[in-house]
């Protein structure tokens, strides 16, 4: 299955959207590496599904506005996002940096949204146990970190960056950077409300992430009010991906749980 | 031409063997390294080195600003500064340059260049840098914002300097209600600002503004694109509709003179190839971390990606100058290469740095000994 591709206008801004299936609204919140490709995990989720996967602004094919300067912001414009579109009844599914977007919108406003996934979710810090520094990182170390099965990486390696996906690359890492450079991957007015996130959710981790240590699942664990925890043997820190069946199943029966 | 004897202060005690299996001899080289007994050796003797040079008849002497490195042992550069002008009478005394937007408060550089402006009745020189990619890694500043921060972080400066108190700023990047410099600085309207730089066009657009005319001083860069960078400010100036002088164009390179070409790249050539390589290595994810320029600035960069020191490949003696990143060899030819550059931009401003890399404390003076001799009457007379 293919997805289609649009140019939505959310206020100010054009956001490059794709879709596929029908069914219950997914919408799925990419992370630092934008919609890089279309996945087996979205093709399956898509079956029974209505997914929604926008690129971010300031991410692949969406604008870039000046004034989306942090997480929150971008949290913000989603909810605008989700009005706009008038979707109702959502099931948010969040990797990493989306995870934390997801988290952010969900304690200002879950009116919206039926369920969220959290894959590996950035945005909260435990202390004493820092985050992998992904701006240190070389290019290719930065992709073998980002997988327990390193045939994934080799096959992300293999092939040389075109001129128009160097473009795209260069321009996620600027707005990466700039989400989550300082301070470092977390925002410290979050972990203080998640109590807020009164929707069934589900926290899913690798038990090998060399991002965000599986530890942090404890903190989210703690302070999420109706959450159920994952943890994924053998596995790095994009689980859609490295265990994509696996992690489709357990959303699967999560989402089949929580009734119409 | 005014001549300023630049120095950056390598720990060079260095163990650059052990040095080189870690990722980066910045951010990331465990200061197990530095030995305080010997740091403290290299601090009396680069000081030393810097007063002498009054005496030698330099017009000013310079540090600069470099954290949590080998390459420079100056995090706190207005703390040498500040040393510097009780050891001397004469000099102008330049930080080349303090980086601005890695400071929560910008007043509090306002404070301290005023205090050394006072301290020093009026000599010193405030070089104004973002700082480079490494140091948004060891201060945790947001590279994505540091030009932003930059601009804001001068206009506040200026405002201090400028504006009788109590004022205030109102940024995006700083606000501080009350702005009222106790003490105000001793030249008036401020003490000189400089602009030491890689060439980005933003920066020489920016500096050469009529509003500013700042001097621009190319640091540490292959002689056709100091020509060149030099070049665009003239340029960009005269667009401005204005003709700059002289003392709007800096050069800094690391210079060595002996009595032959043969015998100062002899002198020299280890010396020269340990601060571009031992000293200057490290990653280009350091070095440019995301959002620190633009983006198509960075594209520029990730193709040229070889072509710059301490990334690609390793720089030699005989590389370096011949491509006029160094000026090593006798007197003469020294001083063709300088006058090269005069002629070809309106070079007003030199700075040699006497002292690099791993040269000792003899050849580093003798070095600077014969520079002042040999090349710099020629270069001063009017």
């Amino acid at each position: 299955m293919s997805a289609l591709q649009t140019t939505l206008r959310v206020n100010d801004v054009n956001v490059r959207v794709h879709r596929a299936g029908n069914g219950d609204p997914v919408l799925f919140l990419h992370g630092a590496a934008g919609v890089s490709a279309w996945l087996p995990f979205f093709d399956a989720v898509s079956k029974d599904a209505a997914l929604i996967v926008p690129e971010h602004p300031g991410f692949d094919g969406s604008d870039d506005p000046e004034w989306i300067v942090n997480v929150p912001d971008l949290a913000t414009f989603y909810l605008d996002f989700l009005e706009q579109q008038n979707l109702t009844n959502v099931n948010v599914i969040g990797t990493s940096l989306g995870g934390w977007i997801a988290a952010e919108m969900l304690i200002r406003d879950r009116t919206r949204v039926k369920s969220v996934t959290l894959l590996a979710p950035a945005g909260i810090r435990v202390l004493g146990m820092p985050c992998g520094d992904n701006f240190i990182w070389g290019p290719e170390e930065g992709v073998r970190n980002l997988f327990h099965d390193q045939s994934f990486a080799d096959r992300l390696l293999a092939n040389p960056l075109t001129e128009e996906q160097l473009d795209v690359r260069l321009k996620n890492l600027r707005t990466v950077s700039k989400l989550g450079w300082q301070p470092r991957w977390y925002n410290p007015d979050l972990e203080k409300w998640l109590h807020r996130i009164k929707v069934p959710a589900l926290v899913v981790w690798g038990d090998a992430d060399k991002v965000f240590p599986s530890a942090y699942s404890a903190a989210w664990m703690k302070r999420l009010p109706d959450a159920r925890l994952r943890i994924i043997p053998d596995c790095g820190h994009l689980p859609h991906i490295e265990k994509s069946e696996l992690v489709y199943s357990i959303i699967s029966e999560f989402r089949s749980g929580l009734g119409r | 031409m005014k001549i300023v004897a630049f120095h950056l202060m390598p720990y060079r005690p260095l163990d650059v063997e052990a040095a080189a299996k870690h990722r980066s001899t910045w951010v990331v080289l465990p200061n197990s390294f530095y030995d305080p007994v010997k740091g403290a050796e290299e601090y009396e003797a680069y000081i030393d080195f810097l007063v002498d040079s009054e005496r030698l008849g330099f017009d000013a002497i310079s540090v600069n600003e470099h954290h949590q490195t080998a390459y420079g042992m100056m995090p706190a550069p207005n703390l040498i500064a500040s040393a510097l002008i009780q050891r001397t009478k004469r000099v102008e005394i330049a930080v080349l340059g303090r980086a601005l937007p890695l400071v929560n408060n910008p007043v509090n550089i306002a404070e301290e260049f005023a205090m050394l402006d006072n301290l020093s009745k009026g000599r010193i020189i405030c070089g104004f840098v973002r700082g480079i990619g490494a140091e948004y890694h060891t201060s945790g500043v947001n590279p994505y914002f540091s030009h932003e921060r930059f601009i804001e972080a001068h206009d506040l400066i200026v405002k201090a300097w400028t504006e009788i108190g109590p004022t205030s700023f109102e940024g995006k990047h700083f606000n501080i209600r009350y702005v009222n410099l106790w003490p105000r600085p001793y030249r008036q309207p401020h003490p000189p600002i400089w602009i030491p730089s890689q060439g980005s066009t933003e920066t020489v657009l920016w500096a050469s503004d009529p509003s500013r005319r700042y001097p621009f001083l190319v640091t540490f860069a292959a002689m056709s694109l100091v020509i060149r960078y030099l070049n665009n400010y003239r340029d960009q100036a005269r667009k401005y509709g204005y003709e700059p002088e002289a003392g709007q164009f800096g050069w800094a390179a690391p210079i060595y003179v002996a009595d032959t070409d043969e015998r100062a790249r002899d002198e020299a050539g280890r010396a020269i190839e340990s601060l571009f390589t031992d000293f200057q290595r490290m990653t280009p994810e350091m070095l440019l971390p995301p959002g620190y320029m633009s983006a198509a600035s960075m594209k520029s960069f990730v193709k040229a990606r070889t072509a710059l020191p301490g990334t690609g490949a390793r720089p030699t003696v005989e590389s370096l100058i011949e491509s006029g990143t160094a000026i090593i060899g006798s007197p003469k030819t020294v001083l063709s290469k300088i006058e090269e550059v005069r002629e070809k931009t309106g070079l007003g401003i030199l700075a040699p740095l006497l002292q690099f890399g791993m040269l000792d404390d003899t050849l580093a003076r003798r070095n600077m000994e014969r520079f002042a001799a040999d090349v710099m009457p020629h270069l001063q007379k009017p």
